[in-house]
């Protein structure tokens, strides 16, 4: 009797352990295959052309995407102008200033704004620019990759910010140096990395987003000279390749999308860099 | 303009009523005159509800070590944050009364915080070197973000407030090394550093060598003695003994109230209230 009840348990704890590897295997079994196949389907079209080269005419083989990842570099740029500043501050207010009641408010919009469908930004920013300046541009791409950073930043910096021990606010006020300068160059400057890793996550999250761009950034198969007109983005360009009919669109799809794995891979390998020591390493 | 027949009349109508307040007190005036650095006037806190501060009046002398003792939960640290209004970074706090230092009320309306705290430093239980800064930098942190930026003061300043927290000779070499890098004691010392860079008044302590070993604990009070020859000191301890060694006068605390405040060695060796008797006997607390 004894003896089966043990075999019983036996099995039970292996099954479980069983169960919990397989899932975990689950989790990392995509990033490896999606990975994978990537590299054999794009590293063929890899090439000095694809990024120095613009898109050639429909029908001819060849060419680029070299407008397209500057583009993408462009509409990062010009989110981070908009999500960095309104979501560091924001931060700043719920870690520093806020009450108890403001604070769970401005959580909860947060964290909705967080979960809402990357699409609506893009509508919402086509109904507030697009619409009115008539024109589908690099600014309105910007925006809606910015308005997305916003909430993002904010909870990630909050987050870090009160990880910063009160002890050192208290020292700083106590030498006679006003709040805001205690923030800032005590309190952010402790928790710089924290907040420039929040930074670089958001970044790596809106630079793969497709759909806010197809209604403001549209895409543009040249240069874009002008901030108020339409501007290439890797994630649309491999939309538009992978969607159309010719085999040598689709095979430079395939390296847009390694080129676009890879960066956000860069990105995400640098916020690890940044957080090697465990006192921020909060993500 | 004064109407000048109003004037001997109200001094005439004031001057009994200060010295009818002063009568019944009698340990203030067993006290060897000393000038006051601040002069504490019926003083209560609320934290929330609760009372943490109930009605205490004491005048601390300037240029000496105060010690305030008293059991755990006994108001001592609160008080002792009232002094340059550090207990505002708590939410719902409320106070009554007045502390008036140098004179001047620090809860006056137009008051700011941020002055009277350059004016009245602080050390605090756990040292807190930022972590960010190097040992110059901890130092100088407090001059340098109040807008002082010429280099030979900012040198001076560092040796002179170094050699007075007793760190100058351990550190001289090391002083571009972290803060953090400092063992327990040495970073205490460098945060009573920083604080007197700023060339404060006072300098109020929190049990600041409660988290130390016996050895960098005596280097403080060292540390202490002589640094009340240009500062006031007020020591909040838990440690009666640190009391003893290191204070002049003496303040017992207890439920918010306080109980009494005398020569350091008459409330030790001839305590006039039964609580306080019990509690430095060793009795509770």
């Amino acid at each position: 009797m004894r003896g089966d009840q043990h075999t019983w348990r036996k099995i039970k704890s292996g099954a479980a352990s069983t169960a919990s590897s397989v899932a975990a295997l689950v989790v990392v079994a995509p990033l490896a295959l999606v990975f994978y196949h990537l590299v054999v389907s794009g590293i063929g079209s890899i090439n000095w052309a694809f990024f120095t080269n613009l898109p050639k005419p429909v029908g001819e083989v060849g060419g680029g995407m070299v407008n397209a990842i500057v583009g993408s570099g462009e509409l990062l740029g010009l989110a981070a102008l908009i999500g960095v500043p309104v979501g560091v501050l924001g931060g700043v207010y719920l870690a520093e200033y806020g009450g108890a009641r403001t604070n769970s408010l401005l959580r909860f919009v947060a964290d909705v704004l967080n979960g809402v469908p990357s699409i609506i930004w893009g509508v919402v920013v086509y109904g507030l620019v697009v619409l009115r300046f008539k024109s589908f541009s690099a600014l309105a791409g910007g925006l809606a990759l910015g308005l997305m950073m916003i909430p993002l930043i904010m909870r990630t910096t909050e987050e870090v910010l009160l990880l910063v021990p009160g002890g050192y606010r208290e020292a700083a006020l106590a030498l006679g140096i006003s709040r805001w300068k205690t923030i800032v160059h005590i309190v952010m400057k402790t928790a710089l990395k924290g907040i420039v890793t929040g930074i670089l996550l958001a970044l790596a999250r809106v630079a793969g987003e497709t759909a806010p761009l197809l209604f403001t950034a549209f895409g543009n198969r040249f240069w874009n000279h002008n901030l108020h007109e339409p501007i290439a983005a890797l994630p649309l360009q491999i939309f538009t390749y992978a969607i159309s009919p010719y085999d040598d669109w689709h095979r430079q799809a395939w390296a847009g999308a390694l080129v676009l794995v890879t960066m956000i891979f860069v990105l995400n390998a640098l916020v690890r860099f940044l957080t090697r020591d465990r006192a921020v390493r909060i993500l | 303009m004064i109407n000048p027949a109003s004037l001997p009349n109200t001094t005439m109508d004031s001057a009994p009523r200060i010295s009818q307040s002063r009568i019944p007190e009698p340990p203030e005036t067993l006290l060897p005159q000393a000038a006051p650095a601040f002069k504490v006037k019926q003083l209560s806190l609320w934290y929330g509800e609760k009372q943490a501060i109930k009605n205490v009046t004491i005048d601390i002398p300037e240029k000496m070590v105060t010690a305030i003792i008293g059991p755990s939960g006994c108001g001592k640290s609160t008080f002792l944050r009232c002094l340059n209004r550090m207990h505002e970074l708590v939410p719902r706090t409320r106070i009554e009364g007045e502390v008036l230092f140098d004179g001047e009320n620090l809860y006056g309306p137009g008051v700011d915080p941020t002055i009277i705290r350059r004016r009245i430093g602080m050390i605090f239980q756990k040292s807190n070197p930022f972590p960010t800064m190097s040992i110059a930098d901890n130092v100088l942190v407090g001059l340098r973000l109040n807008g002082v930026r010429k280099r030979q003061i900012l040198n001076e300043r560092l040796e002179k407030s170094l050699r007075m927290s007793a760190l100058w000779d351990e550190v001289k070499d090391d002083l571009g090394k972290p803060g953090m890098s400092l063992s327990g004691g040495q970073q205490q010392r460098l945060c009573i550093a920083r604080a007197i860079a700023v060339e404060p008044e006072v300098v109020l302590m929190d049990e600041p060598a409660s988290a130390l070993d016996p050895l960098a604990t005596m280097k403080i009070e060292e540390l202490i003695r002589e640094l009340c020859v240009d500062y006031t000191i007020i020591i909040v301890t838990h440690n009666m003994q640190q009391a003893g060694r290191c204070s002049d006068r003496t303040a017992f605390f207890f439920m918010g109230q306080l109980i009494e405040f005398d020569q350091t060695e008459r409330l030790f060796s001839n305590p006039k209230e039964k609580k306080t008797e019990d509690y430095i006997t060793g009795r509770f607390g």
